[in-house]
Protein backbone atom coordinates (compact mmCIF):
# COMPACT_ATOMS: atom_id res chain seq x y z
CA UNK A 1 0.00 0.00 0.00
CA UNK A 2 1.40 3.38 -1.05
CA UNK A 3 -0.31 6.67 -0.26
CA UNK A 4 -0.27 9.54 -2.72
CA UNK A 5 -1.26 13.04 -1.68
CA UNK A 6 -1.80 15.98 -3.99
CA UNK A 7 -1.16 19.06 -1.84
CA UNK A 8 -2.33 21.23 -4.74
CA UNK A 9 -5.88 19.86 -4.43
CA UNK A 10 -5.89 19.74 -0.63
CA UNK A 11 -8.18 22.29 1.08
CA UNK A 12 -6.78 21.73 4.56
CA UNK A 13 -9.98 20.33 6.02
CA UNK A 14 -7.98 18.03 8.28
CA UNK A 15 -10.15 14.92 7.89
CA UNK A 16 -7.03 12.82 7.21
CA UNK A 17 -5.12 14.08 10.26
CA UNK A 18 -8.23 13.61 12.40
CA UNK A 19 -8.78 10.06 11.19
CA UNK A 20 -5.21 8.76 11.24
CA UNK A 21 -2.72 11.07 12.93
CA UNK A 22 0.08 8.45 12.76
CA UNK A 23 0.01 8.71 8.98
CA UNK A 24 -1.26 12.19 8.13
CA UNK A 25 -0.38 15.63 9.43
CA UNK A 26 -0.97 19.15 8.17
CA UNK A 27 1.67 21.76 7.39
CA UNK A 28 2.02 24.53 9.97
CA UNK A 29 2.21 26.93 7.11
CA UNK A 30 -0.89 26.50 4.97
CA UNK A 31 -2.63 23.53 6.58
CA UNK A 32 -2.21 21.26 3.55
CA UNK A 33 -1.61 17.55 3.98
CA UNK A 34 1.75 16.14 5.00
CA UNK A 35 2.12 12.37 4.70
CA UNK A 36 4.20 11.12 7.63
CA UNK A 37 4.26 7.52 6.51
CA UNK A 38 3.59 6.89 2.83
CA UNK A 39 3.81 3.12 3.20
CA UNK A 40 2.02 2.34 6.46
CA UNK A 41 1.70 -1.21 7.81
CA UNK A 42 -1.05 -3.28 6.19
CA UNK A 43 -2.97 -3.33 9.47
CA UNK A 44 -3.75 0.37 8.97
CA UNK A 45 -5.29 -0.35 5.55
CA UNK A 46 -8.93 0.10 6.56
CA UNK A 47 -8.19 3.34 8.40
CA UNK A 48 -6.18 4.66 5.44
CA UNK A 49 -9.07 3.84 3.13
CA UNK A 50 -11.45 5.63 5.43
CA UNK A 51 -9.24 8.75 5.43
CA UNK A 52 -9.13 8.65 1.61
CA UNK A 53 -12.94 8.37 1.55
CA UNK A 54 -13.43 11.23 3.99
CA UNK A 55 -11.05 13.65 2.27
CA UNK A 56 -13.39 16.30 0.82
CA UNK A 57 -11.13 17.45 -2.00
CA UNK A 58 -10.05 14.16 -3.55
CA UNK A 59 -6.42 14.93 -2.69
CA UNK A 60 -5.63 11.41 -1.40
CA UNK A 61 -5.27 8.11 -3.20
CA UNK A 62 -3.81 4.68 -2.50
CA UNK A 63 -1.83 2.42 -4.81
CA UNK A 64 -1.70 -1.26 -4.01
CA UNK B 1 -37.75 10.34 -15.07
CA UNK B 2 -41.39 9.95 -14.15
CA UNK B 3 -42.90 12.29 -11.64
CA UNK B 4 -45.51 10.60 -9.50
CA UNK B 5 -46.20 13.69 -7.40
CA UNK B 6 -46.38 17.29 -8.54
CA UNK B 7 -43.02 19.02 -8.31
CA UNK B 8 -42.25 20.98 -5.18
CA UNK B 9 -42.67 24.72 -5.36
CA UNK B 10 -39.78 25.99 -3.20
CA UNK B 11 -37.83 24.17 -0.50
CA UNK B 12 -39.94 23.03 2.51
CA UNK B 13 -38.98 24.37 5.97
CA UNK B 14 -41.93 23.49 8.24
CA UNK B 15 -41.19 20.47 10.40
CA UNK B 16 -43.51 17.88 11.88
CA UNK B 17 -41.00 16.99 14.65
CA UNK B 18 -38.23 19.06 16.22
CA UNK B 19 -35.30 16.81 15.30
CA UNK B 20 -36.39 15.53 11.90
CA UNK B 21 -36.22 17.35 8.56
CA UNK B 22 -39.64 18.02 6.98
CA UNK B 23 -41.29 14.66 6.10
CA UNK B 24 -41.79 15.93 2.57
CA UNK B 25 -38.02 15.76 1.98
CA UNK B 26 -37.78 12.10 3.05
CA UNK B 27 -40.78 11.26 0.82
CA UNK B 28 -39.10 12.98 -2.11
CA UNK B 29 -35.80 11.19 -1.43
CA UNK B 30 -37.49 7.81 -1.46
CA UNK B 31 -39.19 8.72 -4.74
CA UNK B 32 -36.22 10.24 -6.63
CA UNK B 33 -33.00 11.48 -5.00
CA UNK B 34 -32.58 14.11 -7.73
CA UNK B 35 -35.79 15.71 -8.91
CA UNK B 36 -37.17 18.93 -10.32
CA UNK B 37 -38.14 21.76 -7.99
CA UNK B 38 -39.58 25.17 -8.81
CA UNK B 39 -37.61 28.01 -7.23
CA UNK B 40 -39.01 31.17 -5.67
CA UNK B 41 -38.41 33.20 -8.84
CA UNK B 42 -40.07 30.56 -11.06
CA UNK B 43 -36.75 28.97 -12.10
CA UNK B 44 -37.09 25.25 -12.86
CA UNK B 45 -34.14 23.82 -10.98
CA UNK B 46 -33.45 20.74 -8.87
CA UNK B 47 -33.81 19.28 -5.38
CA UNK B 48 -31.20 16.75 -4.23
CA UNK B 49 -31.99 14.54 -1.25
CA UNK B 50 -29.86 11.40 -1.82
CA UNK B 51 -26.52 10.95 -0.03
CA UNK B 52 -24.41 9.80 -2.97
CA UNK B 53 -25.85 12.46 -5.27
CA UNK B 54 -25.39 15.31 -2.76
CA UNK B 55 -21.81 14.23 -2.10
CA UNK B 56 -21.07 14.01 -5.82
CA UNK B 57 -22.37 17.53 -6.43
CA UNK B 58 -20.41 19.05 -3.54
CA UNK B 59 -17.21 17.41 -4.84
CA UNK B 60 -17.75 18.60 -8.42
CA UNK B 61 -16.30 21.98 -9.36
CA UNK B 62 -18.60 22.17 -12.37
CA UNK B 63 -21.09 23.42 -9.80
CA UNK B 64 -20.58 27.03 -8.76
CA UNK B 65 -21.41 28.74 -5.48
CA UNK B 66 -21.36 32.31 -6.87
CA UNK B 67 -24.43 34.24 -5.68
CA UNK B 68 -25.11 35.98 -8.99
CA UNK B 69 -25.70 32.56 -10.60
CA UNK B 70 -27.94 31.19 -7.85
CA UNK B 71 -31.72 31.06 -7.76
CA UNK B 72 -33.22 31.14 -4.29
CA UNK B 73 -34.89 27.89 -3.15
CA UNK B 74 -37.02 29.81 -0.63
CA UNK B 75 -39.15 32.93 -1.05
CA UNK B 76 -36.88 34.92 1.27
CA UNK B 77 -33.49 36.31 0.33
CA UNK B 78 -33.80 36.05 -3.45
CA UNK B 79 -32.78 39.69 -3.93
CA UNK B 80 -29.78 39.29 -1.69
CA UNK B 81 -28.03 37.19 -4.33
CA UNK B 82 -28.03 40.20 -6.63
CA UNK B 83 -26.08 42.38 -4.19
CA UNK B 84 -22.36 42.70 -4.96
CA UNK B 85 -20.44 40.08 -2.95
CA UNK B 86 -18.51 41.44 0.05
CA UNK B 87 -14.78 41.18 -0.82
CA UNK B 88 -13.16 38.34 1.12
CA UNK B 89 -16.43 36.40 1.65
CA UNK B 90 -14.91 33.25 0.12
CA UNK B 91 -17.80 30.94 1.08
CA UNK B 92 -19.47 32.31 -2.06
CA UNK B 93 -16.44 32.19 -4.41
CA UNK B 94 -15.22 29.56 -6.87
CA UNK B 95 -11.57 28.64 -7.52
CA UNK B 96 -9.14 30.28 -8.06
CA UNK B 97 -10.40 33.21 -5.91
CA UNK B 98 -11.68 30.81 -3.25
CA UNK B 99 -8.36 28.94 -3.16
CA UNK B 100 -6.39 32.08 -2.42
CA UNK B 101 -8.37 32.99 0.71
CA UNK B 102 -8.76 29.44 1.93
CA UNK B 103 -4.99 28.82 1.70
CA UNK B 104 -4.32 31.91 3.78
CA UNK B 105 -6.49 30.50 6.58
CA UNK B 106 -6.18 26.72 6.63
CA UNK B 107 -2.87 26.82 8.53
CA UNK B 108 -4.75 28.45 11.42
CA UNK B 109 -7.43 25.71 11.59
CA UNK B 110 -5.38 22.50 11.49
CA UNK B 111 -6.25 19.59 13.75
CA UNK B 112 -3.05 20.28 15.73
CA UNK B 113 -3.74 24.01 16.17
CA UNK B 114 -7.25 23.29 17.35
CA UNK B 115 -5.98 20.70 19.86
CA UNK B 116 -3.77 23.39 21.36
CA UNK B 117 -6.93 25.34 22.19
CA UNK B 118 -8.35 22.50 24.30
CA UNK B 119 -7.18 23.77 27.72
CA UNK B 120 -8.59 27.23 27.07
CA UNK B 121 -11.93 25.81 25.84
CA UNK B 122 -12.11 23.67 28.99
CA UNK B 123 -11.54 26.79 31.07
CA UNK B 124 -14.21 28.78 29.25
CA UNK B 125 -16.68 25.89 29.60
CA UNK B 126 -16.05 25.45 33.33
CA UNK B 127 -16.46 29.16 33.95
CA UNK B 128 -19.83 29.15 32.16
CA UNK B 129 -20.92 26.17 34.27
CA UNK B 130 -19.79 27.98 37.46
CA UNK B 131 -21.83 31.00 36.42
CA UNK B 132 -24.90 28.83 35.83
CA UNK B 133 -24.51 27.33 39.29
CA UNK B 134 -24.16 30.77 40.85
CA UNK B 135 -27.17 32.19 39.04
CA UNK B 136 -29.27 29.09 39.79
CA UNK B 137 -32.04 27.24 37.96
CA UNK B 138 -34.05 27.69 35.85
CA UNK B 139 -31.77 28.90 33.10
CA UNK B 140 -32.01 29.43 29.36
CA UNK B 141 -29.22 27.14 28.20
CA UNK B 142 -28.80 29.03 24.92
CA UNK B 143 -28.10 32.29 26.73
CA UNK B 144 -26.05 30.84 29.57
CA UNK B 145 -24.03 28.12 27.82
CA UNK B 146 -24.57 27.32 24.13
CA UNK B 147 -24.01 30.83 22.73
CA UNK B 148 -21.29 32.21 25.03
CA UNK B 149 -18.84 29.32 24.63
CA UNK B 150 -18.35 29.47 20.84
CA UNK B 151 -18.67 33.27 20.88
CA UNK B 152 -15.86 33.62 23.41
CA UNK B 153 -13.69 31.13 21.56
CA UNK B 154 -14.04 32.75 18.13
CA UNK B 155 -13.60 36.25 19.63
CA UNK B 156 -10.34 35.24 21.30
CA UNK B 157 -9.08 33.47 18.18
CA UNK B 158 -9.87 36.35 15.86
CA UNK B 159 -9.01 39.10 18.31
CA UNK B 160 -12.51 40.60 18.53
CA UNK B 161 -13.23 42.10 21.98
CA UNK B 162 -15.93 39.95 23.63
CA UNK B 163 -17.31 43.13 25.27
CA UNK B 164 -18.58 44.08 21.80
CA UNK B 165 -20.68 40.92 21.56
CA UNK B 166 -24.05 42.59 21.97
CA UNK B 167 -23.37 44.50 18.82
CA UNK B 168 -22.27 41.63 16.60
CA UNK B 169 -24.67 39.09 18.08
CA UNK B 170 -27.56 41.41 17.28
CA UNK B 171 -26.38 42.07 13.71
CA UNK B 172 -25.65 38.43 13.16
CA UNK B 173 -29.13 37.46 14.41
CA UNK B 174 -30.61 39.83 11.79
CA UNK B 175 -28.46 38.20 9.08
CA UNK B 176 -29.54 34.63 9.85
CA UNK B 177 -33.23 35.51 10.35
CA UNK B 178 -34.91 34.67 7.06
CA UNK B 179 -37.76 37.05 7.81
CA UNK B 180 -35.48 40.09 8.12
CA UNK B 181 -36.21 42.72 5.47
CA UNK B 182 -33.63 43.44 2.78
CA UNK B 183 -33.06 46.88 4.31
CA UNK B 184 -32.33 45.36 7.70
CA UNK B 185 -29.97 42.77 6.23
CA UNK B 186 -28.11 45.40 4.26
CA UNK B 187 -27.83 47.63 7.33
CA UNK B 188 -26.58 44.77 9.52
CA UNK B 189 -23.87 43.84 6.98
CA UNK B 190 -22.75 47.47 6.72
CA UNK B 191 -22.77 47.88 10.47
CA UNK B 192 -20.69 44.75 11.03
CA UNK B 193 -18.27 45.62 8.26
CA UNK B 194 -17.65 49.14 9.51
CA UNK B 195 -17.07 47.72 13.00
CA UNK B 196 -14.60 45.16 11.61
CA UNK B 197 -12.82 47.74 9.42
CA UNK B 198 -12.27 49.80 12.57
CA UNK B 199 -10.85 46.74 14.28
CA UNK B 200 -8.52 46.09 11.32
CA UNK B 201 -7.19 49.65 11.58
CA UNK B 202 -6.60 49.10 15.30
CA UNK B 203 -4.69 45.85 14.69
CA UNK B 204 -2.54 47.56 12.05
CA UNK B 205 -1.47 50.09 14.69
CA UNK B 206 -1.22 47.73 17.65
CA UNK B 207 -0.91 44.16 16.42
CA UNK B 208 -1.64 41.47 18.98
CA UNK B 209 -1.22 37.72 19.12
CA UNK B 210 -4.49 36.95 17.29
CA UNK B 211 -5.61 35.78 13.85
CA UNK B 212 -6.85 39.14 12.61
CA UNK B 213 -3.53 40.80 13.56
CA UNK B 214 -1.67 38.00 11.79
CA UNK B 215 -3.71 38.51 8.63
CA UNK B 216 -3.28 42.28 8.79
CA UNK B 217 0.49 41.96 9.25
CA UNK B 218 0.68 39.29 6.53
CA UNK B 219 -0.13 42.14 4.16
CA UNK B 220 -1.81 39.99 1.51
CA UNK B 221 -5.34 41.28 2.00
CA UNK B 222 -6.85 44.74 1.69
CA UNK B 223 -8.91 46.23 4.52
CA UNK B 224 -12.08 45.39 2.54
CA UNK B 225 -11.00 41.79 2.12
CA UNK B 226 -10.02 41.50 5.78
CA UNK B 227 -13.48 42.80 6.73
CA UNK B 228 -15.19 40.13 4.61
CA UNK B 229 -13.01 37.31 5.94
CA UNK B 230 -13.55 38.42 9.55
CA UNK B 231 -17.31 38.74 8.94
CA UNK B 232 -17.48 35.19 7.61
CA UNK B 233 -15.42 33.73 10.47
CA UNK B 234 -17.27 35.65 13.16
CA UNK B 235 -20.74 34.62 12.00
CA UNK B 236 -19.89 31.06 10.95
CA UNK B 237 -17.85 30.67 14.13
CA UNK B 238 -20.58 31.29 16.68
CA UNK B 239 -24.04 30.78 15.16
CA UNK B 240 -23.29 27.21 14.11
CA UNK B 241 -21.65 25.60 17.14
CA UNK B 242 -24.07 27.50 19.41
CA UNK B 243 -27.02 25.86 17.68
CA UNK B 244 -25.42 22.42 17.78
CA UNK B 245 -24.91 22.81 21.53
CA UNK B 246 -28.48 24.00 22.12
CA UNK B 247 -30.29 21.58 19.81
CA UNK B 248 -27.94 18.71 20.67
CA UNK B 249 -28.60 19.08 24.39
CA UNK B 250 -32.34 19.24 23.68
CA UNK B 251 -32.09 16.01 21.66
CA UNK B 252 -30.17 14.27 24.44
CA UNK B 253 -32.61 15.46 27.12
CA UNK B 254 -35.43 13.78 25.21
CA UNK B 255 -33.35 10.58 24.76
CA UNK B 256 -32.17 9.72 28.30
CA UNK B 257 -30.47 6.48 27.23
CA UNK B 258 -28.33 8.34 24.69
CA UNK B 259 -27.66 11.12 27.16
CA UNK B 260 -26.31 8.61 29.69
CA UNK B 261 -23.79 7.31 27.14
CA UNK B 262 -22.44 10.81 26.46
CA UNK B 263 -22.30 11.61 30.19
CA UNK B 264 -20.76 8.36 31.41
CA UNK B 265 -18.50 7.04 28.67
CA UNK B 266 -15.65 9.37 27.67
CA UNK B 267 -14.63 6.95 24.89
CA UNK B 268 -18.05 7.37 23.26
CA UNK B 269 -18.03 11.16 23.08
CA UNK B 270 -16.17 11.71 19.79
CA UNK B 271 -18.53 9.48 17.86
CA UNK B 272 -21.56 10.85 19.69
CA UNK B 273 -20.65 14.31 18.41
CA UNK B 274 -20.53 13.00 14.83
CA UNK B 275 -23.91 11.32 15.29
CA UNK B 276 -25.47 14.49 16.71
CA UNK B 277 -24.06 16.42 13.73
CA UNK B 278 -25.49 13.83 11.33
CA UNK B 279 -28.85 13.47 12.99
CA UNK B 280 -29.50 17.17 13.52
CA UNK B 281 -28.03 18.64 10.28
CA UNK B 282 -28.40 22.25 11.45
CA UNK B 283 -27.50 23.63 8.00
CA UNK B 284 -31.07 22.86 6.95
CA UNK B 285 -31.37 24.83 3.71
CA UNK B 286 -29.00 23.90 0.93
CA UNK B 287 -26.18 24.45 0.11
CA UNK B 288 -27.37 25.63 -3.30
CA UNK B 289 -25.09 25.47 -6.34
CA UNK B 290 -25.50 26.26 -10.05
CA UNK B 291 -24.25 24.06 -12.90
CA UNK B 292 -21.60 25.78 -15.05
CA UNK B 293 -21.99 23.10 -17.74
CA UNK B 294 -24.33 20.17 -18.37
CA UNK B 295 -23.75 17.47 -15.74
CA UNK B 296 -25.43 14.10 -15.26
CA UNK B 297 -26.07 13.17 -11.63
CA UNK B 298 -28.09 10.18 -10.48
CA UNK B 299 -29.65 9.71 -13.92
CA UNK B 300 -30.75 13.35 -14.19
CA UNK B 301 -29.28 15.76 -16.72
CA UNK B 302 -28.65 19.08 -15.01
CA UNK B 303 -28.24 21.78 -17.62
CA UNK B 304 -25.77 24.65 -17.44
CA UNK B 305 -27.41 27.53 -15.58
CA UNK B 306 -29.75 25.37 -13.51
CA UNK B 307 -29.60 25.61 -9.72
CA UNK B 308 -29.49 22.56 -7.43
CA UNK B 309 -30.49 22.75 -3.77
CA UNK B 310 -29.30 20.00 -1.46
CA UNK B 311 -30.96 18.84 1.71
CA UNK B 312 -28.09 17.78 3.97
CA UNK B 313 -30.68 16.56 6.46
CA UNK B 314 -32.34 14.20 3.99
CA UNK B 315 -28.95 13.05 2.62
CA UNK B 316 -27.68 12.34 6.14
CA UNK B 317 -30.63 10.02 6.70
CA UNK B 318 -30.48 8.26 3.34
CA UNK B 319 -31.10 4.59 4.22
CA UNK B 320 -28.63 3.67 1.48
CA UNK B 321 -25.83 5.19 3.57
CA UNK B 322 -27.04 5.25 7.20
CA UNK B 323 -29.28 2.36 8.18
CA UNK B 324 -32.13 3.43 10.46
CA UNK B 325 -30.91 6.98 9.94
CA UNK B 326 -34.02 8.51 11.48
CA UNK B 327 -32.94 7.25 14.90
CA UNK B 328 -30.39 8.99 17.07
CA UNK B 329 -27.84 6.31 17.97
CA UNK B 330 -24.65 7.77 19.41
CA UNK B 331 -22.87 4.44 19.03
CA UNK B 332 -23.43 4.00 15.28
CA UNK B 333 -20.49 4.75 12.95
CA UNK B 334 -21.52 8.26 11.90
CA UNK B 335 -18.42 9.38 10.01
CA UNK B 336 -18.99 10.40 6.44
CA UNK B 337 -22.02 12.58 7.26
CA UNK B 338 -22.40 15.73 5.19
CA UNK B 339 -23.17 18.17 8.02
CA UNK B 340 -19.94 20.12 7.40
CA UNK B 341 -20.45 19.89 3.64
CA UNK B 342 -18.00 18.18 1.28
CA UNK B 343 -15.64 19.27 -1.48
CA UNK B 344 -13.55 22.42 -1.52
CA UNK B 345 -15.93 24.42 0.69
CA UNK B 346 -16.09 21.78 3.42
CA UNK B 347 -16.25 23.66 6.71
CA UNK B 348 -13.02 25.43 7.57
CA UNK B 349 -13.95 25.55 11.26
CA UNK B 350 -15.00 21.92 11.65
CA UNK B 351 -12.04 20.83 13.78
CA UNK B 352 -12.72 23.74 16.12
CA UNK B 353 -16.44 22.96 16.27
CA UNK B 354 -15.66 19.29 17.03
CA UNK B 355 -13.40 20.19 19.95
CA UNK B 356 -15.92 22.67 21.35
CA UNK B 357 -18.68 20.05 21.27
CA UNK B 358 -16.49 17.20 22.55
CA UNK B 359 -15.68 19.33 25.59
CA UNK B 360 -19.00 21.10 26.18
CA UNK B 361 -21.59 18.28 26.05
CA UNK B 362 -19.98 15.94 28.61
CA UNK B 363 -18.91 18.83 30.87
CA UNK B 364 -22.51 20.08 31.04
CA UNK B 365 -24.02 16.64 31.63
CA UNK B 366 -21.49 15.78 34.34
CA UNK B 367 -21.83 19.07 36.17
CA UNK B 368 -25.63 18.77 36.21
CA UNK B 369 -26.48 15.04 36.25
CA UNK B 370 -30.11 16.00 36.86
CA UNK B 371 -30.35 18.39 33.95
CA UNK B 372 -33.89 18.44 32.54
CA UNK B 373 -36.27 20.60 30.53
CA UNK B 374 -38.09 23.29 32.49
CA UNK B 375 -40.99 23.30 29.99
CA UNK B 376 -42.74 20.57 27.99
CA UNK B 377 -40.65 19.64 24.93
CA UNK B 378 -43.30 20.91 22.51
CA UNK B 379 -42.99 24.41 23.99
CA UNK B 380 -39.30 24.78 23.12
CA UNK B 381 -39.20 27.43 20.34
CA UNK B 382 -37.60 26.09 17.16
CA UNK B 383 -35.52 28.03 14.63
CA UNK B 384 -37.40 26.93 11.49
CA UNK B 385 -37.20 30.41 9.99
CA UNK B 386 -33.49 30.94 10.58
CA UNK B 387 -30.67 30.14 8.14
CA UNK B 388 -29.19 27.85 10.81
CA UNK B 389 -31.62 25.48 12.57
CA UNK B 390 -31.69 25.04 16.34
CA UNK B 391 -33.65 26.29 19.34
CA UNK B 392 -34.25 29.93 20.18
CA UNK B 393 -34.30 29.12 23.91
CA UNK B 394 -33.85 26.01 26.00
CA UNK B 395 -35.23 26.47 29.53
CA UNK B 396 -33.59 23.92 31.86
CA UNK B 397 -33.56 22.92 35.53
CA UNK B 398 -31.10 20.78 37.50
C1 LIG C 1 -21.23 22.63 14.23
C2 LIG C 1 -20.81 23.68 13.70
C3 LIG C 1 -20.69 23.96 12.22
C4 LIG C 1 -21.41 23.46 11.16
C5 LIG C 1 -22.55 22.44 11.18
C6 LIG C 1 -20.85 24.08 9.96
C7 LIG C 1 -21.28 23.80 8.67
C8 LIG C 1 -20.68 24.28 7.52
C9 LIG C 1 -21.04 23.89 6.17
C10 LIG C 1 -22.15 22.91 5.79
C11 LIG C 1 -20.22 24.56 5.31
C12 LIG C 1 -20.20 24.45 3.78
C13 LIG C 1 -21.12 25.40 3.10
C14 LIG C 1 -21.14 25.22 1.59
O1 LIG C 1 -20.63 24.22 1.07
O2 LIG C 1 -21.69 26.09 0.91
C15 LIG C 1 -19.36 25.39 6.12
C16 LIG C 1 -18.41 26.25 5.61
C17 LIG C 1 -17.65 27.11 6.41
N1 LIG C 1 -17.60 27.14 7.79
FE1 LIG C 1 -18.64 25.97 9.07
N2 LIG C 1 -19.85 24.94 10.33
C18 LIG C 1 -19.71 24.89 11.70
C19 LIG C 1 -18.80 25.59 12.47
C20 LIG C 1 -17.90 26.52 11.99
C21 LIG C 1 -16.96 27.27 12.79
C22 LIG C 1 -16.78 27.14 14.30
C23 LIG C 1 -16.29 28.11 11.93
C24 LIG C 1 -15.21 29.14 12.16
C25 LIG C 1 -14.40 29.23 13.06
C26 LIG C 1 -16.80 27.86 10.59
C27 LIG C 1 -16.36 28.49 9.45
C28 LIG C 1 -16.71 28.14 8.17
C29 LIG C 1 -16.17 28.78 6.98
C30 LIG C 1 -15.16 29.90 6.95
C31 LIG C 1 -16.76 28.14 5.87
C32 LIG C 1 -16.51 28.43 4.39
C33 LIG C 1 -15.48 27.50 3.86
C34 LIG C 1 -15.22 27.65 2.37
O3 LIG C 1 -16.04 28.21 1.64
O4 LIG C 1 -14.14 27.20 1.94
N3 LIG C 1 -17.78 26.89 10.68
N4 LIG C 1 -19.65 25.19 7.46
S1 LIG D 1 -8.52 15.43 4.28
FE1 LIG D 1 -7.94 15.95 2.20
S2 LIG D 1 -8.32 18.13 2.04
FE2 LIG D 1 -8.31 17.64 4.21
S3 LIG D 1 -6.21 18.03 4.88
FE3 LIG D 1 -6.35 15.87 4.35
S4 LIG D 1 -5.74 15.80 2.19
FE4 LIG D 1 -6.18 17.91 2.64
Amino acid sequence: MKIKADAGRCVGAGMCALTLPQVFDQSEDDGTVVVLDAEPPAALGPAVNRAVQLCPSGALSVEE
Amino acid sequence: MTEATPRLATFPLARERAFDPPDELARRRDEAPVQRMTYADGHEGWLVTGYAEARAILADNRFSTRPELLHSPIPQRGEFNKEPLTPGFFLRMDPPEHTRYRRLLTGQFTVRRMKQLEPRIHEITESRLDAMEREGAPSDLVESFALPIPSLVICEMLGVPYEDREKFQRDSAVLVNLDSSMEDVRAAVQDLLSYLHGLVALKAKEPDDDMLSGLVMGGELTTEELGGVALLLLIAGHETTANMLGLGTFALLTNPGQLAVVRDDPAAVDNAVEELLRHLSIVHIGPTRTALEDVEIGGALIRAGESVTLSLGAANRDPGRFEGGDNLDVTRPAHGHLSFGHGIHQCLGQQLARIEMRIAYPALLRRFPNLRLAVPAREVPLRSKMAIYGVHRLPVLW
